[in-house]
């Protein structure tokens, strides 16, 4: 292979900051969203979004932006005081970044059929379909390392034995085996439950992918002239595994973790869009996308396909990145 | 409101302007012809029509599936016929009928003349051999059940050609009703099959168009699985308008199947059907808004029969159940808990979310829009989370320091709702009422199943705390609901199949449904009925949310369309719908 520069590549370090941006969005967002998620409105049911505006009727413009309620203004204020919250389980408070004083509202992405705020449930929502991803590409990529890397190094039934099981996985069907399995457990599901279970599922159903590839790069990387050598000067097993073999491979687990954990972003958001996932109130982007399938809200509500344009802006982060990372492997020498 | 209103004052005038029929106007013509008092209109042109689902049988005896019985509903016809409209019964196949003083016996004169759609004659003796088929227990009529009056069958006997008589083992109060959609079979085509002992197999969906015939105002053309079903005029129906044309005017009729609630509302607004009928309130909305520029009118036909309801697991604790479980149903076993979930749910926001308006909030659980059996002086409290506290309070429950409601032993009061996946108004209701109770402390969970395992659970292993379902009753009167309020009943949803009933208020309701079903005045009978809505309402059983309005769309220019909220809402009278201002002849 040999190294050429990729545009992708040059972007490395936005691309990371921008997804720590949005991770860190996520983290705070009871700072950062304006209700509690699960607060409805009832008079304000699929209200599109909030308008700001900084020239009022009168022609004067105002430098704090400011929301018309049933023709008044209200300004937009910082820093005020709303539903309690904790950020990280850590601390809490009940302050808000942004706000306006009763009985304006703000509902800067609009708001869902019950008049939940559309921001406020994308941010909280975030923090169960963009960890869950990651954390389960992980959970894969660790899988995968310790099989693949077995199954590679050791070759013979070892291989054959991690191999026809990994085929196994995946040639399951696993959407109707989910429904099933869902079917098997208790009826209710705490957040926290349904968050741990579908990082169960996707781990355990991703694992095959990135240990075939491991399995590979261990495959050649076993037979390399210097990994002959050590073995010759009398170095064990896991010596040659952990310096020489796993090495390797590492870069190639890294660019499956940054290939997987937008996939499984998009599982949990499938999951949850068939109701397997975490339930109501609790938001998470797949639930929230779940209201596409009415009619009515396909063809009458746009505000209600923001969800799905943060999911697209997420993936296209990460597949930036695993280009870049894919770049910075294919560059290493060996 | 002045939407429902104006409905309301339609179908009022209707019900004067129909009166009833004129039976024998032509009594010296070969065919006693029954004369519609509909607006006379011109023949020709055909309706297309949306259905949700593929029929499943053409025979008549075994349909159960509510598409088979919409196209079976116009290939075939009954003696005495229930009125969509006025909730009457009208004289159909039989012109005249009397009933004996105590109430057992009838006897029915056939209307003279009648031809089946294949022209042969009908008589008497088709009548004898139809009931004969329905009662015959090999044959597995669902219809069944509905002819055994006091544990015996009815019995139905030939008097001479044109008339028969019919004798009950006791007096019934739904009476000449039980005539009501028992569709008359060809003696001529039937007998042998069910002589061979196959009737339940014949007049499957394969069967060719000419194998059949029926009383109906169409009969079977044509069938193309997965695609649509033609049903052609029947040159020989027994019904004609003022004027003398023969019914029905329109040449064919059309039905599509569309499957799914959205694909019918976006097949019906590009113009591919003429009605369609159970439109989603939602989809309403679309199509209203559409409405200007397109060729359809929309009908909200207001509440109809069905009523969507909460209610609380209240089957006995077995040995097995998990202290948790006893515990729950410790709790929805409080007459003071059902009513406190009752008070703090916020019914006015379930229609207008949920509805965008069209429904109706409910507090028993008759529908206004049966009008002849609700109860209209059933208290209708307002929302009050003070009073669902208060209520709460009173037996024994409390909040923590968190605001948690917790029971009398300090264990925090939660529990889960369950409803049908694919039923997203129901899941709606559900996560409003999740939050609702919120505002008083208790911890909801909201789970979808599918419909089939959430029936298990209701009625079989009872394993669950509380589910949101609705029910509908077919013709709205309290007869078709026996399964529900008897405590031995195994749609009694809260606790079926009881062999005792479990508490005083379910015994004296067993009391009244069985009263209500033996005695024939009607007035008698709506008082034992309006007693067992009062009975309802007060022990909270079922929780009655909402009933849901009956929503269609047809093509403009379709004259003497009387929707009405009984099935099937567009076509009961199909015999007298007309294009106007379509030259005869003329197709789509």
């Amino acid at each position: 292979m040999t190294s050429r520069p990729h545009p992708a590549g040059r972007n490395y370090h936005v691309t990371l900051l921008a997804l720590v941006v949005v991770y860190l969005a996520a983290i705070f967002a009871g700072f950062l969203a304006p209700y509690d998620p699960s607060a409805q409105s009832r008079d304000f049911a699929f209200v599109p979004p909030t308008g700001l505006h900084w020239i009022d009727m009168s022609g004067a413009v105002h430098l704090r932006p400011f929301v018309y309620q049933e023709g008044r203004p209200y300004p937009l204020r910082f820093f005020v005081r709303g539903a309690p919250y904790r950020i990280a389980r850590l601390f809490s408070s009940q302050r808000h970044l942004l706000g306006v004083d009763a009985p304006a509202a703000l509902f800067l992405l609009g708001t869902d059929g019950f008049g939940r705020d559309q921001l406020s449930r994308l941010l909280y929502g975030a923090q169960i379909s963009l960890f869950a991803g990651p954390l389960g590409a992980a959970l894969s990529v660790v899988f995968g390392l310790v099989l693949g890397g077995l199954a590679g190094f050791f070759g013979g039934w070892v291989d054959a034995i991690i191999m026809r099981a990994g085929e196994l996985f995946l040639a399951v069907p696993w959407y109707y085996l989910l429904f099933a399995v869902r079917m098997a457990l208790p009826l209710r599901i705490e957040p926290q439950e349904a968050f741990a279970m579908i990082l169960a599922i996707v781990a355990v159903v991703g694992w095959a992918r990135p240990a075939r590839l491991i399995r590979g790069v261990v495959l050649s990387g076993r037979t390399r002239d210097y990994v002959e050598a050590a073995r010759a000067l009398g170095a064990s097993d896991l010596h040659v595994l952990r310096r020489h073999v796993l090495p390797q491979a590492f870069g190639v687990a890294l660019t499956q973790a940054a290939l997987l954990a937008p996939q499984y972003i998009l599982a949990e958001a499938t999951l949850s869009f068939f109701g397997l996932g975490v339930g109501e109130p609790v938001p998470s982007w797949g639930n929230m996308l779940a209201v596409l399938q009415r009619y009515d809200v396909l063809s009458s509500y746009w505000w209600m396909f923001l969800p799905g344009g943060a999911l697209l802006a997420v993936f296209l982060l990460y597949y930036l990145l695993a280009d870049a990372l894919h770049e910075r492997v294919a560059a290493l020498p060996g | 409101m002045s939407r429902r209103l104006a409905a309301l004052s339609l179908a009022l005038s209707v019900v004067f302007a129909a009166g009833p029929p004129l039976a024998s106007q032509q009594r010296a013509a070969a065919t006693e012809w029954l004369v519609s008092r509909a607006d006379t209109g011109r023949p020709g042109g055909q309706l297309v029509v949306i259905e949700r689902a593929e029929p499943r049988t053409f025979n008549p005896v075994v349909a159960i599936d509510a598409p088979s019985k919409d196209i079976l509903g116009r290939t075939t016809a009954d003696l005495i016929h229930v009125d969509r409209e006025t909730q009457q019964p009208q004289a159909a196949l039989a012109r005249s009928w009397t009933v004996s003083p105590d109430g057992r016996r009838f006897t029915l004169s056939l209307r003279r003349g009648v031809r089946f759609s294949d022209g042969q004659p009908f008589d008497a003796d088709d009548v004898v051999f139809s009931f004969r088929v329905y009662l015959d227990e090999k044959v597995g009529s669902p219809q069944r059940d509905l002819l055994i009056v006091g544990d015996k069958p009815i019995a139905v006997r030939k008097v001479d050609q044109y008339t028969v008589q019919v004798d009950l083992a006791e007096a019934y109060a739904v009476g000449e009703r039980m005539f009501d959609s028992v569709a008359m079979l060809p003696r001529h085509l039937l007998e042998t099959p069910y002589n061979e002992g196959r009737l339940a197999r014949t007049w499957a969906v394969g069967t060719p168009a000419d194998a059949f015939a029926g009383l109906g105002p169409f009969r079977l053309k044509e069938y193309v699985p997965g695609q649509r079903l033609t049903l052609e005029r029947n040159p020989f129906f027994w019904k004609t308008d003022r004027a003398g044309t023969h019914l029905p005017y329109l040449d064919r009729l059309v039905f599509v199947f569309v499957p799914s609630e959205d694909a019918q509302a976006l097949r019906f607004q590009a113009g591919d059907a003429d009605v369609t009928t159970r439109l989603s309130a939602t989809n309403f909305e679309v199509l209203q808004r559409d409405r200007g520029k397109r060729n359809y009118d929309l009908l909200d036909i207001g509440p109809g029969l069905d009523y969507t309801f909460l209610f609380f697991n209240q089957n006995s604790v077995a040995q097995t159940d998990s202290p948790q479980v006893a515990r729950r149903r410790g709790w929805f076993r409080q007459l003071a808990f059902r009513q406190a979930v009752s008070l703090a749910t916020d019914r006015d926001a379930i229609v207008r979310l949920v509805y965008r308006g069209h429904a109706a909030p409910l507090w028993g659980h008759v529908p206004p829009g049966n009008k002849l059996w609700v109860n209209r002086s059933l208290p209708k409290p307002p929302r009050s989370l003070d009073r669902a506290r208060e209520r709460l309070r009173s037996a024994g429950f409390s909040w923590n320091a968190s605001g948690a409601l917790v029971d009398k032993d300090g264990q925090p009061v939660d529990f889960t709702i369950v409803t049908n996946t694919g039923n997203t108004e129901r899941m709606q209701i559900a996560t409003i009422i999740q939050d609702d109770l919120k505002q008083i402390g208790i911890r909801v969970g909201v789970v979808t199943l599918e419909l089939r395992a959430l029936l298990q659970r209701v009625l079989t292993t009872h394993d669950y705390d509380a589910c949101v379902l609705a029910l509908g009753a077919a013709d709205g009167d309290p007869s078709s609901e026996m399964n529900v309020w008897l405590s031995t009943g195994g749609t009694h949803l809260w606790n079926p199949e009881q062999a005792a009933p479990a508490t005083p208020w379910e015994a004296e309701i067993d009391t009244l449904m069985r009263r209500q079903l033996a005695v024939r005045e009607l007035q008698e009978r709506k008082r034992l009925y309006d007693r067992v809505q009062a009975l309802v309402a007060e022990n909270l059983p079922v929780i009655s949310l909402v009933s849901p309005s009956v929503l269609a769309g047809t093509t403009k220019g379709l004259a003497n369309l009387r929707p009405t909220i009984f099935d099937h809402h567009a076509l009961w009278n199909v015999d007298e719908l007309f294009w106007r201002g379509r030259p005869a002849g003329e197709t789509r």
